[in-house]
């Protein structure tokens, strides 16, 4: 079963997150930290420009042979003796991880980090099935203890504080002893390692997702930092792949010009850790590594983005640099966006695979700054993507009826130029001798949402087009 | 239907494809059997002495520490040198690849062990097939005599790459790679390693030793 999405309740979770002291704290990290590390990343290369427009051509090459490649990847993954499972549908995903996990008797699997598997509701449908997740990413391992979903897609404890980890660490590891000193991060570290060492070593399934499959051989990769989607892979008996049908590389030159703007984008490291080739299960005389090898295909709504305007959504790398430059997710960060993914990304993705009606409060949720596409690796032109959804909100009548009437209102005005005209310079000269003594208004009828928060100036002169008018002369 | 024919129906019908058309299927397999490289940063090109002293710079920039050695001789003491001058247990483990287990290590103290990790060494040394100048990174690759365990269960990782090993990019090892395995063919792993294993999962803090390696030490062999 698909995630529950609070999106609906955009708004109201958005006030909530302002609110929050903590969080805004938590936030103040993404503000300036990850900027200033991709600008400096992307500075060092002087063809990162160029290798962008290339990333750009790569997914979209790929996205136009879609069918193709996966058939290809099939083959190979066969042919190297793993295993290819397709799933339409989240419950499809769930259900297929499930059986691998049931023939091997699992009691357990270890996970390395993954947004799909977020996606399809994994977790909680392996615990269902009596089967225990047990999350390895760091920042997975605290928001999984605390019961919280990812708040971005790479960093996904970045709404908590020391504080809040210490406090979990303390609450869940209560066979440890009570009085150890949890100050720094690096014991939090150490202690979550020892912890999730002995889990590695008991699950009998490990699950990750992938970040590209590569058509030509066969083969996933993942990027990590940490280490634990390694440790996923190579000590269980099984390695599950998750991963959505868009994900293909053709070739391992073209996965390669991917991750040269993939780490640089997401965390502004030149390359990540640890870039990790599978490619099927343990071959003859390993002494190591899986012995079974599977990867679920999950489509979930992806194709039917294809041939729309939201294809270009399709090229997405997961790195989050648009929510990492957006100023909105610095104001409420990722909970609220209601959904696995936030930022601008999610704000497109979400609508187009839980549909509109719940999560159209999204793509409304974007001051158009554009920062989001300046530095996307993939130019993917989230803004223009937000709008289309905009528009397609009010064709099928599901934008508020004030927004509708106001929107009607202006629209009438807008397609009379001689009446926008006559009517703009008479509010304009209107409000302008209300206000000309202080030069501000505290609060004006029908834009309280404007001044609750702050003054409205008071016009001075004359309209825009007049002025525009003026200096053209 | 099948799922995977459902879904591959409905990727075809979205793009306006027919199952038939053999242009799209010959494009895709142009590429594939071409691997054509892009665009390749000048970053880790040069002479193999400029890509050395590249790829040394990088993988100190992302705390790995690097040394050099005139030959693969040289290796043993510099492991046990190593671990006496940091005051770590003087013990070893590595696979049976002939490149490392054919080194004099009865020369030093060091307690050796051969095989897999379990979770409980200390210490190992692996056999860098190649190395990537542009980003200061190793590749590794699995196989009978090489225990992918080895590069991430132990807290201090010694990786040994030959001077001449080390290309400019990710497409010069891929060239060798496949005149190794073939084309279209790669071993069950292959681990590119740049720098030992962190985390910044707590605000941000970068931090080393997540769930790998917390020091990675590389040992260039020059002859």
């Amino acid at each position: 079963m698909t995630l529950h999405a609070t999106s609906p309740a955009f708004r109201e979770n958005a006030r909530e997150a302002l609110a929050d002291q903590q969080l805004q704290k938590a936030l103040g990290n993404v503000r300036t930290n990850v900027v200033a590390r991709r600008a400096v990343a992307a500075g060092r290369l002087p063809e990162f420009e160029a290798l962008r427009d290339q990333a750009r051509d790569i997914r979209n090459h790929v996205l136009a042979h879609l069918d193709v490649y996966l058939e290809m990847y099939e083959r190979n993954v066969i042919a190297a003796g793993g295993h290819v499972h397709w799933a339409r549908t989240a419950d499809e995903a769930c259900r297929i991880i499930i059986d691998i996990a049931r023939a091997r008797e699992a009691r357990s699997v270890v996970k390395g980090k993954s947004m799909v598997s977020e996606e399809i509701g994994l977790n909680a449908a392996l615990e269902r099935a009596g089967v225990a997740a047990v999350e390895t990413d760091l920042g997975e391992y605290i928001i999984q203890l605390r019961g919280e979903t990812p708040s971005h897609i790479i960093m996904p404890a970045v709404h908590l504080n020391r504080e809040d980890v210490e406090a979990e660490f303390r609450r869940a590891h209560t066979h440890l002893p009570a009085e150890r000193n949890l100050d720094e991060p690096e014991s939090l570290l150490a202690e979550a390692r020892a912890e999730l060492r002995a889990k590695f070593l008991a699950a009998e399934v490990g699950v990750t997702g992938a970040n590209f499959l590569v058509a030509q051989t066969g083969t996933s990769i993942i990027v990590t930092n940490e280490g634990n989607g390694d440790l996923s892979q190579i000590l269980p008996k099984v390695h599950v792949v998750v991963a959505s049908i868009e994900k293909i590389a053709p070739t391992l030159e073209d996965a390669s010009a991917l991750m040269r703007v993939l780490a640089r984008s997401a965390t502004g490291q030149d390359m990540s850790v640890y870039t990790t080739l599978s490619t099927g299960p343990r071959r003859a005389g390993d002494p190591d590594g899986p012995e079974e090898y599977h990867v679920v295909l999950v489509d979930n709504g992806r194709s039917n983005m294809l041939g729309t305007s939201f294809q270009d959504m399709l090229r997405c790398i997961r790195c989050g640099a648009c929510m990492n430059h957006c100023p909105v997710y610095h104001a409420v960060g990722g909970h609220a966006y209601g959904w696995v993914y936030p930022g601008p990304m999610g704000a497109v993705l979400t609508p187009s695979l839980i549909g509109v009606d719940k999560a159209g409060h999204l793509p409304n949720a974007s001051t158009f700054c554009g920062r989001c596409e300046s530095v996307c690796p993939v130019r993917i032109p989230l803004p223009k993507l937000m709008r289309n959804w905009r528009e397609r909100e009010f064709e099928r009548h599901l934008a508020p009826a004030v927004t509708r009437g106001g929107l009607r209102f202006w629209a009438f005005f807008a397609r009379r130029p001689a009446l926008y005209r006559a009517a703009t310079s008479l509010a304009m000269r209107a409000l302008a001798f209300l206000g000309r003594d202080k030069g501000r208004f505290a609060s004006l009828p029908f834009a309280s949402g404007w001044t609750q928060h702050r003054d409205m100036p008071a016009p001075q002169g004359s309209t825009f087009q007049a002025q525009w008018k003026k200096r053209k002369r | 239907m099948s799922a995977r024919d459902e879904i591959l129906a409905n990727v075809r019908r979205s793009l306006g494809a027919s199952e038939g058309d053999q242009a799209r299927r010959a494009t895709a397999q142009a590429r594939v059997a071409g691997a054509a490289p892009g665009l390749r940063p000048q970053r880790g090109q040069g002479d193999v002495q400029t890509r050395a002293q590249t790829f040394e710079q990088e993988a100190q920039a992302v705390n790995a520490t690097v040394e050099r050695l005139k030959s693969a001789a040289d290796v043993p003491a510099a492991v046990s040198r190593y671990l006496r001058e940091r005051n770590l247990p003087a013990t070893l483990r590595m696979g049976d690849d002939e490149r490392l287990v054919g080194l004099p290590w009865e020369a030093t103290q060091l307690a050796i062990s051969r095989g897999p990790s379990a979770g409980d060494d200390v210490n190992a040394i692996s056999h860098a097939e190649a190395a990537a100048a542009e980003t200061g990174t190793l590749a590794f690759v699995s196989g009978p005599h090489n225990p992918t365990t080895l590069n991430f269960l132990p807290d201090n990782h010694f990786a040994v790459v030959r001077l001449s090993d080390i290309e400019a990019d990710y497409e010069a090892v891929w060239t060798r790679l496949r005149a190794r395995y073939g084309a279209g063919v790669l071993p069950r792993t292959v681990n590119f390693v740049t720098g030992p294993s962190r985390s910044a999962d707590i605000e941000q803090k970068l931090l080393l030793g997540a769930h790998g390696p917390r020091s990675l030490h590389i040992l260039i062999v020059e002859g």
